[in-house]
């Protein structure tokens, strides 16, 4: 029958058609195939590294990370899980119409028949078991990542410091952008075998192990950070002040040992990540230093000896420099050098700055550091502005310099600059990272003779006594040396009436200073304004509980300070 | 056949004995792959092997009984399963955008099947007395008898079923006799309608899965995924296969149906090019068995009958196959006794019994 033998010819051919088809895909497109097949499974993903931590001089952590896992959705699956998104919603600690405005230009792009995009975030950084509960939906779709997030134990009292880290860890303000590229580790990747869900099935190799970011010790010491932090924060409440700032810097090594800032924002809330709560003011804010300079102006006297400690000058006033007036707070009639500093005259210490030519000024604030970047590499460092003499115009601007008006400078550069004084007159380089071996002398630079700065350092003490403008940065036990400053603060060009700056920066044990600290409280209210009322009691306060904590021998016991007053009695009548 | 004490037996309950092993061992063998591609689930294995034993059941159970009572019925299950089949265009149940099901209650079943095997039933009826081949008003008998259920199922929409069932009328009416001329001309008939079907009885999803098999890469992500996965799978096998269990495609869940309509994909890639050749090589066997079954039938009905039944599962097996494999456009045709689930499986066994019979009984006429 032909029509039986067509069929069976048809069944032959069909049979033929279809073998010969399978040979095809199996013998001669087989690699590509297969290379394709691979291409859907095979995955090459990224193993996230660990941030390096950051720590303080002791190994005390300041910057954690830890593992957190973020949500991620694919569109495409996920729009079609409508159903399930309340649920959803419900785990990640959102509502539906979060997740609706999150996914809403997917929606749209649908709508118009384009296709939705391949990764939306739908909640960042939850705690792992909290992403393994949303996991455990099983909704397709849905993702999770692992990341790390930036933790910081200290919060506000080290946020202007260290900065913090975006969402992706990548630094973006303070220490955790200087020193990012330490900090940050390097990804690794992996391949791993993954089902049509995306979820992880095996790992095939391992490309490249992830390398974690290196460890950054700072010179910070972690407990003198609090103490000098609650004393600002204390001083900035109490006279309602608009901000302030402290630096602690250790007078042998140049290290920083605190730094600190007001008004602060708790850098483990992103809400709190607002630029003003966040500046490191005592390096991005320069300011006029007043009264705080003129230890280095009666330094500059004593080094062209021209003039000695008991040099007596005529005080009375106001002092008439062309149409300008110098005035003091009181006529203190005639001082010796000495008491120009602990009474702070402004018309004693311009009387002895006019006496010799504005150069040796200017010199004097170029060694110890004015005008130029401290070269920590902190974020946003304002140099301050330190004109040549021949712009300070003339004579008033010559005075207005030896008592700290006309020029400025942050308080890192004026914490450098008492350090000086502090070292025998030797600048050391400053660092905020830990040394960890001895300083190299060949960095370390004199710039004052020893003996001007010991009796610079001699004045300072008489400063803090009760008959100085700083006493309240007495501390019990110990010697204090160091210089109020109330500065009128500059706004729009004009000094403002009733705001000012209140300054102290101070040095102890006196006898050998090992630690310099500098304050300023920015327009404090409430009468008080003068450094000695405002500053100088920060310092007492901070210094009080760091001695003690570290270890430092007190140079003033009661048998002490019998022998040291003796020798100190240089009363001058007023 | 050779008559000894088995032979007996088998012949006693009308069960031909090479067809009985082909069809066990494509289904055993299908029960094997189904493992692999259903993610190793024993539940979806054993529920396939309870279909299996059913269609297996009720293929014993036809299989006693002789032609005759199938001619004598035909007419009636034919016009039954029409009635059914406006039954659901009235009030059948909607799943997956179709309405193909009639909710009895108790079941819910699929008219559409019963079709596959009315529609040869009742064209042998129709032409079992007529002289052959067929004159031109039996011819327009035999074409309405099969344009009837065509259009009704393909406005379900099951183009896959209409298909088989609109084939199942070709093949009795080729298997009549129709003149080559005739039949080149209804061809031709055909082609031309082809613009008119386009336009007027396919619906969009079935206008983009044939645009989809013109050119699969043009939408890689939507309609052509399935056939791009499926070549993958296929070609990813080599010669020798990835191995039973080692599949990564369907077990990674990148292709898609993998238990079900696409499951030769799935075979393909861990049994390779030399399993594809043995489970075509199977077919093979059981076509031709059933083809040489049916060309024994005694009279018009029977043979129209066997051999329509016979190219049915012809069309089911390579039509899946070629689908699978991207020769064809991606029609919903399970492949038979391997692919999970389906009324159509049911269906199928039923056919073989009904083969069965025929040949078990050749020596008695149906009238």
């Amino acid at each position: 029958m032909t029509r039986a033998g067509l069929v069976l010819s048809l069944l032959a051919l069909v049979t033929a058609s279809i073998v010969v088809r399978a040979a095809y895909l199996q013998l001669v497109h087989k690699d590509f195939l297969q290379e394709q097949g691979d291409e859907r499974f095979l995955r090459v993903v990224e193993v996230p590294a660990h941030r390096g931590m950051i720590v303080d001089r002791n190994g005390e952590p300041l910057a954690v990370s830890s593992p957190v896992d973020s949500i991620w959705a694919e569109p495409k699956a996920f729009l079609e899980q409508h159903a399930r998104w309340p649920q959803l919603a419900a785990a990640l600690g959102m509502t539906a119409a979060d997740l609706e405005k999150k996914l809403a230009p997917d929606i749209e792009r649908q709508s118009v028949n384009e296709k939705p995009r391949q990764f939306v975030y739908l909640r960042r950084h939850l705690a792992p078991d909290e992403a393994r509960r949303v996991l455990q939906l099983d909704i397709p779709g849905v993702y999770a990542q692992r990341e790390y997030r930036r933790y910081y134990p200290d919060a506000e009292v080290t946020s202007h410091l260290l900065g913090f880290t975006d969402i992706d860890d990548v630094g973006q303000e303070g220490l955790e952008k200087t020193f990012d590229t330490q900090l940050r580790g390097i990804p690794g990747q992996k391949r791993v075998i993954k089902d049509r869900l995306g979820r992880i099935v095996e790992d095939v190799e391992n490309i490249q192990s992830p390398q974690p970011g290196r460890k950054l010790t700072l010179s910070i010491d972690r407990r003198l950070q609090y103490q000098s932090y609650r004393a600002l924060k204390a001083a900035v409440m109490e006279h309602n002040a608009k901000a302030g700032s402290a630096v602690i810097v250790d007078v042998k090594t140049g290290e920083i040992l605190a730094m600190v800032d007001q008004p602060a924002g708790n850098p483990n809330n992103r809400a709190d990540l607002k630029s003003d709560l966040l500046r490191n003011r005592a390096v991005t804010d320069a300011y006029e230093p007043g009264s705080t300079v003129k230890a280095f102006t009666i330094a500059m006297a004593l080094e062209s000896g021209k003039w000695a400690p008991a040099s007596l000058v005529d005080t009375r006033g106001p002092l008439r420099i062309g149409r300008y007036r110098v005035r003091d707070v009181h006529n203190y009639g005639t001082l010796d050098v000495t008491h120009i500093i602990s009474k702070s005259s402004n018309i004693g210490t311009t009387k002895i700055a006019l006496s010799l030519p504005a150069e040796r000024l200017w010199k004097v604030f170029k060694d110890i550091g004015f005008g130029a970047l401290t070269g920590l590499g902190l974020i946003g460092e304002q140099p301050g502005v330190l004109r040549h003499f021949n712009k300070w115009g003339g004579e008033i601007g010559h005075a207005n310099h030896s008592f700290g008006y006309g020029f400025s400078v942050n308080m890192l550069q004026l914490a450098q600059a008492y350090t000086v004084l502090a070292a025998d007159g030797v600048r050391r380089p400053l660092t905020i990272l830990k040394r960890q071996e001895p300083l190299d002398p060949a960095l370390e630079r004199r710039v004052l003779p020893a003996k001007v700065t010991q009796q610079v350092r001699a004045m300072l003490e008489q400063a803090v006594t009760s008959q100085g403008t700083g006493a309240k940065a007495d501390v019990p036990g110990y010697r204090v040396a160091g210089k109020t400053g109330t500065v009128h603060k500059s706004i729009g060009g004009r000094y403002a009436k009733n705001r000012y700056f209140s300054l102290f920066a101070g040095m102890v044990p006196a006898s050998d200073p090992r630690l310099v600290m500098v304050i300023i409280v920015d327009e404090p209210k409430g009468g008080a304004y003068y450094g000695g009322t405002v500053a100088a009691p920060v310092f007492g306060r901070t210094m009080g509980g760091v001695l003690r904590i570290l270890n430092v021998t007190p140079d003033d016991m009661p048998t002490m300070k019998i022998a040291g007053a003796d020798q100190s009695v240089v009363r001058t009548a007023p | 056949m050779e008559q000894n004490d088995n032979g007996k037996l088998f012949k006693l309950i009308h069960l031909d004995v090479p067809l009985l092993l082909g069809l066990l061992a494509v289904s055993g063998l299908g029960m094997i792959v189904l493992y692999s591609a259903g993610q190793q689930n024993m539940d979806l294995v054993l529920g396939q092997g309870m279909r299996l034993g059913l269609g297996f059941v009720i293929m014993l159970a036809l299989a006693q009984a002789p032609p005759r009572y199938f001619r004598l019925w035909s007419p009636w299950i034919y016009l039954a399963g029409i009635a059914l089949l406006l039954a659901v265009m009235a009030v059948g149940d909607i799943s997956k955008g179709a309405q193909r099901w009639l909710d009895l209650g108790v079941i819910r079943f699929q008219p559409s099947e019963i079709m596959k095997l009315a529609v040869p039933m009742m064209m042998g009826w129709f032409f079992a007395e007529k002289p052959l081949p067929p004159r031109w008003l039996h011819l327009l008998g035999g074409v309405l008898i099969t344009a009837i259920p065509f259009v009704l199922i393909a406005e379900q929409p099951d183009l896959g079923t209409a298909l088989v069932v609109g084939s199942a009328g070709a093949f009795a009416l080729f298997l009549a006799g129709l003149s080559w001329i005739i039949m080149f001309g209804l061809a031709l008939l055909l082609g031309a309608a082809i613009p008119l079907f386009w336009t007027f009885i396919m619906h969009d999803y079935q206008r983009q899965r044939v645009l989809t098999f013109l050119n699969p890469e043009s939408d890689p992500l939507g309609t052509g995924y399935h056939i791009i996965q499926s070549k993958i799978a296929i070609g990813s096998g080599g010669i020798y296969g990835r191995g039973w269990l080692n599949g990564t495609q369907s077990h990674l869940d990148f292709l898609p149906e993998g238990s079900t309509d696409f499951i030769f994909a799935a075979f393909s890639e861990e049994f390779g090019l030399v399993g594809a050749c043995l489970l075509l090589a199977l077919y093979f066997f059981i076509i031709a068995r059933s083809l040489y079954m049916a060309a024994g039938a005694p009279d018009t009905y029977t043979r129209l009958l066997a051999g329509s039944l016979t190219l049915i599962f012809f069309l089911y097996a390579f039509v899946n196959s070629g689908m699978v494999s991207g020769l064809l456009p991606v029609v919903g045709l399970p492949l038979p006794l391997f692919s999970y689930g389906g009324t159509s499986l049911v269906t199928i066994m039923a056919g073989f019994g009904i083969l069965m019979s025929v040949y078990s009984h050749r020596r008695t006429p149906t009238r």
